[in-house]
C-alpha cells in the first residue's frame, strides 16, 4: 500500500516501527485469545471422539467423515444455500432500487422514507423474529384476520412450504435497510464529475444509472453481499424461534448452525459438534471467497 | 483500489450532487417508495399498538388497530415487575454488555488500525491480511470452542463471557485502518514528532481526536452488534439475572408458547417488553445517523 511515510532516518524509522507492533498488539493479543486459539481448539476436538467404554480417543477425520455423509447436515447445508440463493438476490435488488431512488434527487421526504426503511436494522433479530411470529401466527395474527375478513382462505405461515419463505421474510425485513444505506452511501461519494461527463455524452438518467452508478457500486455491493453469505449460512435466531411455533416444521437440524447448538447442547457431543462448525466455517470460506472471485473476474 | 472516497463523504454529499442529478420531484415515485414504507413500519406499528391490549383484545381485536382496554400501563407496569423485576436486571445488562464492549472494541481497532496504517513494522501486510480473512470466519463457529475454553477457566456464566469475545472486531480494525489513511496526515505526526512527543502521545492527544468519526462508528457497530446478540449469551450464561434483553424475552416467549398458548398471560410481558426494549436502540440510531452513514461510506467504497 502506498501510504507509509518516507523515513527521514532509517534508525529513527526502524525505533518507530517497533511502536508500532506496541499499537497492534492489544488487538493482535485479543484477536489469538478470541479467535484462533477457539478455531484451533475446535479443530483439535474434531479430531478426537468420545465413546461410551474407554473415554475419548483419537479419531483422526472420522467426525469429517462421518459429517460428510450426514444427511441431516447436509440437507441444512442445501435448504440455507437455496435460502441465499433466493433471499440475498431480492433483498440486495430491492436495497440498490431503494438507494438508486433516494439518490435519484426526484423524491419528496426522501429522508423519512430512507429512515423508516433502516429502521428495523436497530430492532435486535431475536425481537424481530418473536414480532413476525405474532404477525404470521393463527391465532391472533394480522395477516390470518385480514385473510378472514376478505373471506379468503388463511395461508399457513409456518407450514413445511412457506416456512422458509416465511424466515426468509423476517431477515429482508431486518437487512434491506441495512444494506440500502451502505449502497446510498457509495452513490454519495461517486464524483459529480461522472455524471456531467455522462450528460454530456448524451446520456439519460435510467442510462446513467446503468452504466455510471451500479459499476461504480461495485466494491459496496460486493461487501453487502459477502456479509450476505456470512449472515445466511449462519442463521439461527429467526428459525430458533419460529421452531417453538412449529416445532413439526423445524426439526433441529434445519439450518447447520441449529444443527451445531442440538450437537453440542442436546446430545452432548462435543467432539462431533467441533467437526460440524469447523466445516460450515469452511463452507462460509469457499463460498465468500469464489463470489469474491466471480465479482473480481468480471471486473478485467 | 478504484474509487477513493477523498473528499469527506458529506461534502460530496451536498447540494451540488442533487442538482447534478435533477431537480425534478417524482410524485410516482414518492408513492411507490410510501407504499413500500408501509412494509417496514407496519410491524413496528402493530407491537405499538399490541402493547396496548390485554391478553383478551389480543387475541378478539384486529390486530392493527386499537381495540379493548387501553392496557398499556398495566403491561408496562407488569413487565417491569414480573418475576421479581428481572426485566430491568435485563435492561441493565444488555447496556452494560454492549457500552464495554463497543468501547473496548472501538479501542482496540483505533489502536491496532492506527499502528498498521501508519508503522511499516515486519510482518505488517502478514498480520493484517491475517485479521482481513477473519472477517469471513463465522461467529458461530466460535461460540462453542469458546464456550469451551472459558468452562475451563471458569468465565462461563459471567459478564466476562459475553465481553470478552465481543471485544474483537475485525472489520473494525478494517474500518479504522480506511479511516486513519484518509483522516491522519503524515506530514502532521512528522511535525509531533520534531517537537520531540513520545508515539503514544502523539496518538492520545493528536490521532484520536482526527478519529473521532471513525471511533463513533465502529463502536456503534459493535454497540448493535452485542445488543443484538442471541447466540452467545444463550449458550454462556444461565442465570437469568445475568440474562441480556434477547435471551430474557425469548425466555419468556417461550414459556408463553408452551401448551399451545394457555398461558396467555405472558404474551403480553413479551409484546410490550420487545417494545421498551427497542425504544433506546431506535431513538440512538436516529439521533446518530450522521456518523453510521459515513463509516458506511468509508467500508464499501474503498476496496
Amino acid at each position: 500500500m502506498s501510504v507509509m511515510t518516507v523515513p527521514p532516518s532509517r534508525r529513527a524509522s526502524a525505533r518507530r516501527d517497533r511502536a508500532g507492533y506496541l499499537f497492534v498488539a492489544p488487538f493482535l493479543i485479543m484477536f489469538v485469545a478470541m479467535l484462533v486459539a477457539p478455531l484451533a481448539y475446535a479443530g483439535y476436538l474434531s479430531l478426537f471422539r468420545e465413546q461410551l467404554i474407554g473415554g475419548v480417543r483419537f479419531a483422526g477425520l472420522d467426525n469429517y467423515i462421518q459429517a460428510l455423509s450426514d444427511e441431516r447436515l447436509l440437507d441444512g447445508v442445501l435448504r440455507v444455500s437455496r435460502f441465499f440463493l433466493v433471499q440475498v438476490p431480492i433483498m440486495l435488488v430491492l436495497a440498490l432500487l431503494f438507494a438508486l431512488a433516494l439518490d435519484s434527487g426526484a423524491m419528496l421526504l426522501s429522508r423519512v422514507i430512507r429512515l423508516g426503511i433502516f429502521v428495523p436494522y436497530a430492532v435486535p433479530g431475536v425481537i424481530a423474529a418473536l414480532m413476525w411470529s405474532y404477525l404470521y401466527g393463527p391465532q391472533f395474527g394480522p395477516i390470518t384476520q385480514l385473510a378472514e375478513a376478505l373471506g379468503l382462505p388463511a395461508p399457513n405461515l409456518l407450514s413445511s412450504d412457506l416456512m422458509l419463505g416465511s424466515v426468509a421474510n423476517i431477515v429482508t425485513w431486518e437487512f434491506t435497510g441495512y444494506n440500502m444505506i451502505i449502497l446510498y452511501a457509495a452513490l454519495r461519494a461517486i464524483p459529480t464529475e461522472l455524471y456531467e461527463a455522462a450528460a454530456v455524452d448524451g446520456a439519460g438518467a435510467w442510462r446513467i444509472a446503468w452504466s455510471v452508478k451500479i459499476p461504480a457500486l461495485r466494491p459496496a455491493l460486493l461487501m453487502a453481499l459477502i456479509f450476505s453469505v456470512i449472515g445466511s449460512f449462519q442463521l439461527f435466531n429467526e428459525p430458533a424461534l419460529l421452531q417453538r411455533l412449529a416445532p413439526n416444521v423445524i426439526d433441529s437440524a434445519y439450518t447447520p448452525n441449529l444443527y451445531t447448538y442440538s450437537l453440542a447442547f442436546v446430545s452432548q457431543d462435543i467432539n462431533y459438534a467441533a467437526a460440524v462448525s469447523f466445516l460450515l466455517g469452511l463452507v462460509i470460506v469457499v463460498v465468500s471467497y469464489t463470489v469474491q472471485l466471480a465479482v473480481a473476474r468480471r471486473r478485467r | 483500489m478504484t474509487v477513493t472516497a477523498t473528499a469527506p463523504p458529506r461534502a460530496t454529499a451536498g447540494a451540488a450532487h442533487s442538482a447534478a442529478a435533477g431537480r425534478r420531484r417524482s410524485p410516482v415515485l414518492t408513492l411507490g417508495m410510501l407504499a413500500v414504507l408501509v412494509y417496514f413500519l407496519l410491524p413496528l406499528f402493530w407491537l405499538v399498538v399490541a402493547a396496548t391490549k390485554t391478553t383478551g383484545a389480543l387475541f378478539s381485536s384486529f390486530g392493527l388497530w386499537f381495540g379493548g382496554d387501553f392496557a398499556l400501563a398495566a403491561n408496562v407496569r407488569n413487565v417491569f415487575t414480573a418475576d421479581g423485576g428481572v426485566y430491568v436486571h435485563w435492561l441493565l445488562n444488555t447496556a452494560m454488555y454492549a457500552l464495554v464492549s463497543a468501547g473496548g472494541a472501538a479501542l482496540l481497532a483505533a489502536l491496532g488500525g492506527y499502528g498498521f496504517a501508519k508503522f511499516a513494522f515486519r510482518g505488517n501486510r502478514l498480520l493484517f491480511g491475517a485479521v482481513l480473512g477473519a472477517i469471513m470466519v463465522p461467529s458461530t463457529a466460535l461460540v462453542i470452542p469458546t464456550y469451551l475454553i472459558f468452562s475451563n477457566v471458569g468465565l462461563v456464566n459471567t459478564p466476562w463471557a459475553i465481553i470478552l469475545p465481543s471485544l474483537v472486531n475485525p472489520f473494525g480494525l478494517y474500518l479504522m485502518r480506511v479511516y486513519v489513511e484518509e483522516a491522519v496526515p503524515d506530514s502532521l505526526l512528522e511535525a509531533a514528532r520534531i517537537d520531540g512527543a513520545g508515539e503514544f502521545r502523539i496518538f492520545r492527544q493528536v490521532v484520536l481526536r482526527l478519529l473521532a468519526p471513525g471511533f463513533v462508528t465502529v463502536l456503534l457497530f459493535t454497540l448493535v452488534a452485542t445488543w443484538n446478540n442471541y447466540f452467545l449469551p444463550l449458550i454462556m450464561l444461565n442465570d437469568p439475572s445475568l440474562y441480556p434483553v434477547t435471551v430474557g424475552l425469548a425466555n419468556w416467549a417461550g414459556r408463553a408458547s408452551v401448551g399451545g398458548g394457555g398461558t396467555g398471560d405472558v404474551i403480553p410481558l413479551v409484546v410490550t417488553g420487545s417494545l421498551l426494549s427497542i425504544i433506546p436502540l431506535v431513538a440512538a440510531f436516529l439521533m446518530l445517523q450522521r456518523y453510521w452513514q459515513n463509516g458506511l461510506t468509508a467500508g464499501g467504497v474503498k476496496q
